[in-house]
């Protein structure tokens, strides 16, 4: 049976190999190429676009888009844990209607939310109109670094407390009874007790919101003005404006370097814990 | 179990070949891929009614994209709308295919003005479909001073309420321009030139768009703005009195955005008679009427000098002879290319 069943994961297998592992042998086959990129003979091998992604002024694009991704996660985590702790501890007849109000948004395409933030934040928004009625200095974000870490957090915070939210509705309420019998009080229960438990839901919440982040570009483009550029708007850049597969290429693979690193540490940190766990029981 | 699985799979692949192929033969499908807010959509429907060709429409928002999908293959386009200078690089690339007039009868109301250009200087390839030029959109609330050079998006008093257009070949050629320097310039002292003023232009530009900079201006979202003649035009027929839009007297940019066949194309004849379409009079006038640009056809021109003589005053919709005169239509810069962007990347990283 089980021999059969894996028939079933080749129409997988044969799809992953054409669109995902041949594309990134493409990716990197530019990325290690110069030349004319319509004549396949021509091309030779040379790192000179790796030594472009070095200049100072696309290693700050990358720092930038590094910490500008750092930054959401952090504020994600520290408002998505107490909503997804809110909704684990409401009663089951509100809680799918809480979480209704949490998916909604996303039913919406993100880049028309985006474009209606930018309404909000712009310099004669709605926000800085109501501002300015009311006789409150205006609101100057948009285009900008925090207008762009706002689109971020927006968009992104669901994927935060969606799995936060899942470990902790699954938490068994006999081990919390059982700490308060033991004379726990609330606070040494949920650090003993729930966020040890809940620690693989923020690890997947943080890397859900953290590969976005690190790859958006319509973010950016839209209400940074195109003055905040993160590396997927200069990956972007170089295969619709600029042509320049080679450089294009390079900078993808680094950003998945990035990004692998930072899954290495997020896994490690998850298996310790899930180690840890295992002591416990 | 095995013998159950293989059958279904072999039955929902040919079920789906089956709906792929009926699907195809029923009805001939054409890939338009036009600019963004380019067209009536209206008339895509008409046409469908019509022809009984059916139209996929798509759209793109600057030649390089236009260049770097068609450059990318894997899509086939039938009819595809590039402005002057990348059409002369498909020519030289030998991505078009000449076109058969004698199914775009409709060709013999474009205005002689428009033909004979330097990009298909025997009009093999392309049909005019719009022209115009690149000059500053401004609200006149906000801005004091006369807007007749380019020199005020450099004015300090306006920081933080410039916008200039997210378009290697505009923001460099307006830099130049402002220089003195042609806007197809591929010296490199020029070009090193233009990238010191728009560095130092940085801290006053509040953003770099694409189409959003209409509606930002309209908003009231920034005073100023590098955009197409055609968005001014938009808002005047939609009236937006306070807002203006200036043709600076160093001269600009004039472009001819133009309807043209790749060699991707599968259906040809239903790609020319779509172009027959849009040269259409009654088309094309409704065309101008909804998206407001300038049209290169006779016929439409003479009806808008009837009905709205007053138009043909405004530097949008017709620009001054004298600056016309000191003005250039980009050329395909060829290996240079990759110079201009990436200074432009650069700009944008700073």
């Amino acid at each position: 049976m089980k021999k059969n069943l894996r028939v079933l994961s080749y129409p997988y297998t044969v799809w992953m190999a054409i669109f995902i592992v041949v594309p990134l042998f493409l990716i990197l086959f530019y990325s290690l190429t110069k030349g004319d990129i319509h004549n396949i003979s021509s091309l030779e091998f040379s790192l000179e676009s790796y030594k472009k992604v070095l200049e100072p002024l696309y290693l700050k694009v990358i720092r930038d888009s590094f910490l500008l991704a750092l930054v959401s996660t952090m504020i994600c985590l520290v408002l998505g844990y107490p909503v997804a702790l809110i909704i684990a501890n409401t009663d089951h007849k509100y809680r799918n209607l809480l979480l209704m109000l949490f998916l909604v948004p996303m039913w919406m395409n993100f880049l028309l939310r985006t474009y209606a933030w930018m309404s909000l934040l712009s310099p004669n928004g709605l926000i800085n109109r109501f501002l300015t009625m009311i006789g409150l200095p205006r609101l100057e974000i948009m285009p900008g670094k925090v207008a762009v870490l706002l689109g971020m957090v927006y968009n992104f915070l669901p994927f935060m407390v969606l799995p936060i939210y899942t470990v902790l509705s699954k938490i068994d309420k006999h081990v919390l009874e059982a700490s308060s019998d033991l004379g726990g009080n609330r606070l040494v229960t949920f650090m003993k007790i729930i966020l040890p438990l809940s620690i693989p839901g923020v690890v997947s919440g943080i890397t859900m919101v953290f590969l976005p982040a690190v790859s958006t570009f319509v973010i950016s483009g839209l209400l940074g003005g195109g003055k905040t550029p993160l590396i997927g708007d200069l990956i972007e850049q170089q295969f619709l404006f600029s042509r320049n597969w080679h450089f294009g290429s390079s900078l993808s693979i680094i950003l998945m370097v990035m990004i692998l690193i930072s899954m290495a540490v997020m896994s490690r940190i998850d298996k310790n814990n899930q180690d840890e766990g295992g002591k416990a029981k | 179990m095995k013998k159950f699985l293989t059958c279904m799979i072999i039955v929902t692949v040919l079920f789906t070949m089956l709906v792929l192929l009926t699907g195809c033969s029923s009805k001939v499908v054409i890939n338009v891929y036009n600019w963004g807010d380019y067209i009536d959509e209206t008339l895509i429907d008409e046409f469908e009614k019509v022809t009984g060709i059916r139209v996929n429409y798509k759209t793109y928002s600057t030649n390089e994209e236009l260049l770097a999908k068609m450059e990318a293959g894997g899509s086939s386009f039938d009819v595809v709308f590039p402005s002057d200078y990348a059409v002369s690089e498909l020519i030289k690339r030998d991505m078009l295919i000449p076109l058969n007039f004698d199914n775009i009868p409709n060709y013999k109301y474009v205005d002689e003005r428009f033909k004979g250009k330097e990009y298909d200087p025997e009009d093999k390839y392309s049909v005019p479909y719009f022209w115009g030029t690149i000059g500053i959109l401004y609200n006149k609330d906000m801005v004091e001073d006369p807007v007749d050079s380019w020199d005020i998006l450099w004015n300090q008093k306006y920081k933080g309420q410039i916008l200039m257009k997210k378009d290697v070949r505009d923001t460099m050629g307006v830099a130049l321009k402002k220089l003195g320097y042609s806007m197809n310039s591929t010296d490199d002292s020029e070009l090193a030139e233009a990238k010191a003023i728009l560095s130092a232009q940085s801290p006053l530009v509040i953003g770099y768009y694409g189409d959003e900079i209409r509606d930002l201006i309209a908003n009231g979202d920034a005073a100023m703005g590098v955009t197409y003649s055609g968005d001014a035009m938009d808002l005047y027929w939609e009236g937006f009195e306070n807002i203006d839009y200036a043709v600076p007297k160093e001269g600009t940019n004039i472009w001819y955005d133009t309807m043209v066949i790749p060699k991707s194309c599968k259906h040809k004849e239903e790609a020319e008679k779509f172009i027959n379409f849009m040269l259409d009079p009654d088309v094309a006038y409704r065309n101008v009427e909804a998206i407001g640009y300038t049209s290169p056809n006779s016929e439409v021109l003479k009806r808008i000098e009837q009905k709205y003589p007053e138009v043909f005053e405004l530097p949008a919709f017709w620009p001054d002879d004298e600056i016309l005169s000191k003005s250039e239509v980009y050329l395909d810069l060829g290996d240079h290319k990759s110079k201009y962007n990436d200074i432009f990347t650069q700009i944008l990283a700073e």
